[in-house]
C-alpha cells in the first residue's frame, strides 16, 4: 500500500468515530519499488492531497528524511520536491503492518500490500 | 460538446471526407465510443446523424485534419479502419462517374513511381468470387489517374479499397450493392488490442472478468487519458483497470471479497487446480508493462463511503457491479443488539455479510461518484435489465450528473445489460440532493427475475 492511498483513507466508518484521520501506520515490512517518474501526474495529484498526512505517514515509516513538513508553494516548478513526492507517494510500499484509527486504536491489517478496511458487524456505522 | 457532430459547416477550414469502417459487434456502442473519443482527444468530426444507419458498418465522416483521424484510430476498438473517401455512389455507374470526376491531382502523392500499391475489394453481407472482384477493379475508371507505382499485394505503400454494402439481410442480398465506396486506407483502429489483451492470456482472472474489448470501450466512454486517476469500486480481478492503465490512467480498486483480491479463492480456469502464488491485479498490470500505473487495491465495503477523506480525487469511475447472478452482491451487516462480538472472537472473525440490493448499489454508486469524482469526470457502469420490463425511468439519476450514453448489450432474448455513461456537470455541495430512481427495476430481486421462467403457453393447435 502506498502513502498516496493512505492519504485518502479514514476510519470514520467506525461507529462513533468523527476524526479518523490520518490513520497511524505501524509497518513491519516496507519496500521501495521503482515506479516510472511522471511529474505531470504528481503535479495533478498534489493539490488533492493532505500533505501534513503524507509527512506524518513518512514519519511513521521512518522515511521522513528530506520530506518537508508542509507543501512547497512552488511545487509545480520545484523538480526536487516533485521527485521527493514521487518517491514517498508512489515508490514506498507498505507490505505488512497495520493502519490504526487515531481515535479508537482499531487496527486495519495490511497483508501482502493490500489493506483490509472491513469492519465487524458491531463496529459499522450507517454511512 | 467539443466536437460538433452536425453536418452544417461554419468555419472556413476545409473539411475532408473519410470513410469509417466499423466492426460488426456492439453496434449500439459505436457512436457513443466515437463521440467520447473525439471529445477526449479534441478531434473534430461531424457526420449526418439522420442518415446514420446502425446496420451499415460504413459511415462517411468529415474532419478538418488527418491528425484528428489518427487520434481516433489510436483509441477506437469498434473501428476496423478509416479511409480517405475518394468516391462513392448508390450504383456502380454513379460510383464510376464519381471516380472520373475526382480531381486529377488528388492521388498524386500516393501514385509516384517509387511507391507500391494494392487494390482490394471488400463486400459486406455478400460473398463474391475472386474473379468477380478482379473484374470490379478492372472496371474502375482509374486509367486517367495515372498510377505510376507498381503493385504489391503484401506490403503496399498505399492500399485502395472498393467497399460494397449489400444490406443487412444475408438471405436476400441484392445483385447490385446498395452503396459503394472507393477510398485510400489511412489506418486501422485498435481491434488488435482485443487479442493482445485477451482474457485467455491474462494471468489473473475470475468468473466475471470483463472481456478486453468491452473493457476498452468502457475506458473510452469514461474518457480515461494520460494521468487520469481511475477507480473501480467493485474491482474483482481488475480487468477494467487493465484497460484504463493501457490508456494512461493510474488505477485503484476496492473489493469486499478478501479471497478475490488475495487470489485465494477457487480458480476460474477449468484445468487449473489452485491459484498461483503471484496471481494479483498488480501482476495483471505487470503482464502488459503497466505496473507503474498501479496505485492500490483495498479490501473494503463500497457501501461505506466515509472510508474516503472528502476530496474529488477521481477523473473516472468505471465498474461492473455484482448483479447477484454469478457473483454475490454483499455488504457488511450492521449488528443487531443481541449480536455481540467478544474480544477473543475478533482475531479469527469474518464479518457477516448481508445481501446488497442492486437498487442500493446503484444509488450508493451515484452518491459516491457525485462526491469523489472531479467536475466533468465520468462514471461508467453496467446496469442489468430484463429487456421486456426495462424503461428509461429505471436508470438512476443524480442532480450532479448528466446522462451521456446508454448502450445495450443483449445477453439473451430475455436479459441484457446496459452500459451507462454519466458526466458530473455540477459540483457536489452539502445540500445536494441524493440519487434517485423513478421506477425500481429490481423490485423482488434481479436474481429471482433472472431465473424466473415464463409460463409456457400450451399450444392449442397441437393435437393432444
Amino acid at each position: 500500500m502506498k502513502l498516496l492511498t493512505h492519504n485518502m483513507l479514514t476510519s470514520n466508518i467506525i461507529k462513533g468515530v468523527k476524526n479518523g484521520y490520518p490513520l497511524k501506520i505501524a509497518a513491519t515490512k516496507v519496500e521501495e519499488r521503482e515506479v516510472d517518474y511522471n511529474p505531470e501526474f504528481i503535479t495533478r495529484l498534489l493539490p488533492k492531497l493532505d500533505w501534513s498526512a503524507v509527512h506524518k505517514g513518512a514519519v511513521d515509516l521512518n522515511k521522513a528524511e528530506g520530506v518537508p513538513e508542509s507543501m512547497m508553494d512552488d511545487y509545480e516548478s520545484n523538480e526536487d520536491f516533485l521527485k521527493t513526492a514521487h518517491n514517498i507517494l508512489l515508490q514506498v510500499e507498505i507490505i505488512e503492518g497495520n493502519l490504526e484509527c487515531p481515535e479508537t486504536g482499531r487496527k486495519f491489517p495490511i497483508t501482502n500490500g493490500i489493506p483490509n478496511m472491513l469492519l465487524n458487524e458491531d463496529e459499522v456505522s450507517e454511512k | 460538446m467539443a466536437a460538433p457532430m452536425k453536418p452544417q459547416s461554419l468555419s472556413c477550414v476545409s473539411w475532408s471526407k473519410y470513410l469509417f469502417y466499423f466492426a460488426s459487434e456492439h453496434l449500439d456502442f459505436r457512436l457513443a465510443e466515437l463521440e467520447a473519443i473525439s471529445q477526449a482527444t479534441k478531434s473534430e468530426v461531424r457526420f449526418d446523424e439522420e442518415s446514420y444507419d446502425v446496420k451499415n458498418p460504413f459511415l462517411v465522416v468529415e474532419s478538418p485534419s488527418i491528425e484528428c483521424i489518427h487520434r481516433i484510430l489510436s483509441r477506437s476498438v469498434l473501428l476496423r479502419s478509416i479511409h480517405q473517401l475518394l468516391a462513392q455512389g448508390t450504383s456502380t455507374e454513379e460510383l464510376h462517374e464519381n471516380v472520373r470526376k475526382m480531381p486529377k491531382d488528388l492521388l498524386d502523392p500516393y501514385s509516384k513511381p517509387d511507391q507500391t500499391f494494392a487494390m482490394r475489394v471488400e463486400t459486406f453481407n455478400k460473398k463474391i468470387p475472386q474473379k468477380v472482384k478482379i473484374e470490379k477493379i478492372k472496371a474502375l475508371p482509374l486509367a486517367e489517374l495515372g498510377f505510376k507505382g507498381t503493385v504489391d499485394l503484401k506490403n503496399p505503400d498505399n492500399e485502395f479499397h472498393l467497399f460494397e454494402y449489400y444490406g443487412w439481410d444475408c438471405n436476400n442480398a441484392p445483385d447490385e450493392p446498395y452503396h459503394s465506396y472507393f477510398g485510400r486506407k489511412i489506418g486501422e483502429g485498435q481491434r488488435d488490442r482485443i487479442q493482445e489483451y485477451h482474457l485467455q492470456k491474462r494471468h489473473f482472472i475470475g468468473n466475471t472478468s470483463m472481456d478486453a474489448g468491452l473493457s476498452f470501450i468502457m475506458s473510452n466512454l469514461a474518457q480515461v487519458t494520460q494521468n487520469s486517476l481511475v477507480l473501480d469500486p467493485f474491482v474483482g480481478t481488475g480487468s477494467l483497470l487493465v484497460s484504463a492503465a493501457h490508456y494512461g490512467g493510474y488505477v485503484m480498486g476496492t473489493e469486499i471479497d478478501y479471497l478475490v483480491l488475495h487470489a485465494k479463492g477457487k480458480p476460474s480456469r477449468s484445468k487449473q487446480k489452485v491459484r498461483a502464488i503471484d496471481e494479483s491485479i498488480h501482476a495483471n498490470l505487470k503482464q502488459y508493462g503497466l505496473e507503474s500505473h498501479y496505485i492500490d487495491v483495498i479490501v473494503a465495503d463500497s457501501s461505506k463511503q466515509n472510508m474516503w477523506r472528502d476530496q474529488s480525487y477521481f477523473d473516472a469511475i468505471i465498474t461492473d457491479p455484482p448483479y447477484g447472478i454469478r457473483e454475490p452482491a454483499k455488504k457488511i451487516r450492521a449488528a443487531t443488539e443481541d449480536y455481540i462480538i467478544t474480544d477473543d472472537m475478533k482475531d479469527c472473525h469474518y464479518p457477516q455479510k448481508e445481501q446488497y440490493e442492486l437498487t442500493d448499489i446503484f444509488i450508493d454508486l451515484l452518491n459516491f461518484a457525485a462526491k469523489y469524482l472531479q467536475l466533468y469526470g465520468r462514471l461508467v457502469y453496467w446496469f442489468p435489465v430484463i429487456r421486456a420490463q426495462y424503461s428509461e425511468s429505471n436508470i438512476p439519476q443524480h442532480p450532479c450528473f448528466k446522462l451521456i450514453a446508454n448502450c445495450e448489450q443483449p445477453l439473451s432474448m430475455k436479459v441484457a445489460r446496459r452500459l451507462i455513461t454519466m458526466e458530473k456537470i455540477h459540483p457536489y455541495k452539502d445540500d445536494t440532493a441524493e440519487a434517485r430512481i423513478d421506477i425500481d427495476h429490481f423490485q423482488g430481486s434481479f436474481r429471482q427475475k433472472y431465473f424466473h421462467k415464463e409460463k409456457e403457453i400450451p399450444n392449442k393447435t397441437n393435437p393432444s
